[in-house]
């Protein structure tokens, strides 16, 4: 077994409250119960400015530099809901996303994962997920397999990012709408056979949520998918 | 011990290495963005380069519980070559980035113009942007070198208890201090600074201001030489406190003057346990 275990006393924190999953409003009221009140007013400056002078200013607009700190200002984590409400009051387009993404460090990357769902109603953005899907960081991992994936992502792509999950440890649980997109999906079922195939050969365990997956591959999908914020995608 | 790095380039390294640092008390790294080895053509490497310094690397060190923080700059060697100067143009860009906790390394390779040029550049870029520099003394002609280094940072806008000179020597040391600066020391196998003759700078000058590190690159070197340098103060009989101060206090200080060093490592693996390094599959 060559899997490598850091020392849990040496990890302390995972971010609170992921915020992927809620309307920046929702999201802005719990953040704002959470910080500091000197986190608080810098962050309430930075939404000001943001929605104030939204789009491209020169080199770097107000609002990047504020989304570039945020993790200083309001502490690591928070700082990827306070990007996410820094992404809305700026209504970063599709190309402000793509060059926030591209400009960012992965903290950032994954925020604007993170914003999709809510500011991108169509599929423009996907090549963003597509990269990170790409990359082998857990967490940027996490954040790609969220509602905007869900919504947009081919099935080849789909099944792939499934099958990624269960190779790095990402729990199945952060897939979004994974019911419905599992529900008798054929293909991901034989993919699953074959890896848990693979994995028994190799004398290694089964990953427990691969069960999960392959158990969801062989019921209908529900008549309506679960995430459907705008109501606009199927 | 718990111990800073001050200066380790992990780019270079392996995993085996993250865990064999953190098994040996490294608990916080901070890695300078230098010469590959391999000399680049255009600006867009050196960015895919500090992406991975803000991205990937830190996402590595987290895995085996150790905090990542990076400066980045222009090197010295690379700012003789036209076509990567331009980075500089980019550099402010990536200075605010939260992981950022110095400018460097910058300083001198070959004492050229494009040097003196890049160096006092980023001196100011540092000053503008709060942060502290990391600044690297020449190999080759040192002592000349650190006399040209330090009257550059004289002529800069940022105060010398600002900068960090690097790669200290016997030969150079005591300039060094009395300039103000903080001082720097790499412990190498074969060149720079061994332990024997670090433990005894260290009992000629105190551990005021001083910090140890490995610079461990793609050469010959040794990511465990700050745990080596603890040992040996502690059997030629520094107090733990000593130890505690050169490798972990000082560094603390130093990179804590950018306001923006994090030493909690978040835990980044959803799992606690999935490990993405090892591509699945094991």
């Amino acid at each position: 077994m060559t899997r490598h275990h850091a020392t849990p006393a040496t990890r302390r924190r995972e971010p609170r409250t992921p915020p992927r999953p809620h309307p920046p409003e929702t999201l802005h009221t719990q953040l704002s119960t959470h910080l500091s009140a000197s986190a608080r007013a810098w962050l309430e400056r930075a939404l000001t400015e943001a929605a104030a002078h939204p789009g491209t200013h020169g080199p770097i607009s107000v609002w990047e530099l504020r989304l570039a700190e945020a993790g200083r200002r309001c502490g690591d984590e928070h700082a990827d809901a306070a990007r996410v409400l820094i992404l809305h009051a700026a209504r970063a387009d599709p190309a402000a996303l793509t060059r926030v993404y591209r400009q960012g460090t992965a903290a950032e990357r994954r925020a604007v994962l993170h914003a999709l769902p809510h500011l991108v109603p169509g599929p423009d953005a996907l090549p963003l997920i597509e990269d990170a899907l790409r990359t082998n960081d857990t967490r940027l991992l996490a954040a790609a397999v969220g509602p905007y994936a869900a919504r947009h992502l081919a099935p080849h792509n789909w099944r792939h990012a499934v099958l990624k999950c269960l190779f790095t440890g990402v729990p199945i649980d952060e897939l979004a709408d994974l019911e419905r997109r599992a529900g008798a999906d054929a293909e991901l079922a034989r993919m699953l056979g074959d890896y848990a195939a693979e994995r028994t050969a190799a004398g290694r365990p089964v990953p427990e949520d691969l069960h999960r997956v392959l158990a969801l591959t062989e019921s209908a999908p529900p008549a309506h998918g679960s995430d459907t914020p705008h109501g606009k995608e199927s | 011990m718990r111990i800073f790095d001050p200066h380790i380039h992990m780019t270079s390294r392996t995993t085996d290495d993250y865990q064999a640092m953190h098994a040996a008390g490294v608990r916080a790294l901070v890695e300078p963005s230098f010469w590959l080895g391999q000399p680049r053509t255009s600006p867009a490497t050196f960015l895919d380069y500090f992406d991975s310094l803000l991205g990937w690397e830190p996402f590595r060190a987290a895995q085996y519980g150790i905090a990542h923080h990076c400066t980045l700059a222009l090197n010295p060697k690379e700012a003789n070559d036209p076509r990567c100067v331009p980075v500089l143009d980019e550099l402010p860009r990536y200075l605010v980035k939260d992981q950022v906790v110095a400018v460097g390394e910058i300083g001198y390779d070959s004492m050229t113009p494009a040097e003196d040029t890049a160096l006092a550049a980023q001196l100011q870029l540092a000053a503008d942007h709060e942060l502290p520099a990391l600044v690297h003394t020449p190999h080759r002609d040192k002592l000349a070198g650190l006399r040209r280094t330090l009257d550059v940072v004289r002529e800069s806008a940022l105060s010398p208890d600002r900068v960090l000179l690097d790669h200290l020597n016997e030969t150079t040391v005591k300039e060094a201090r009395d300039s103000g600066c903080w001082l720097g020391f790499s412990v190498y196998p074969d060149t720079k600074m061994d332990e024997e003759r670090m433990v005894a700078i260290l009992r000629a000058y105190g551990p005021e201001q001083v910090l140890v590190n490995s610079a461990a690159d793609w050469g010959r070197s040794d990511p465990l030489k700050t745990r080596k340098v603890g040992d040996l103060m502690l059997a030629e009989g520094f107090t733990e406190d000593d130890v505690d101060q050169v490798l972990w206090r000082n560094p603390v200080a130093f990179y804590g003057l950018s306001g923006r060093l994090h030493l909690d490592v978040a835990a980044t693996d959803v799992t606690h346990e999935g490990n993405s390094i090892l591509r699945g599959g094991e």
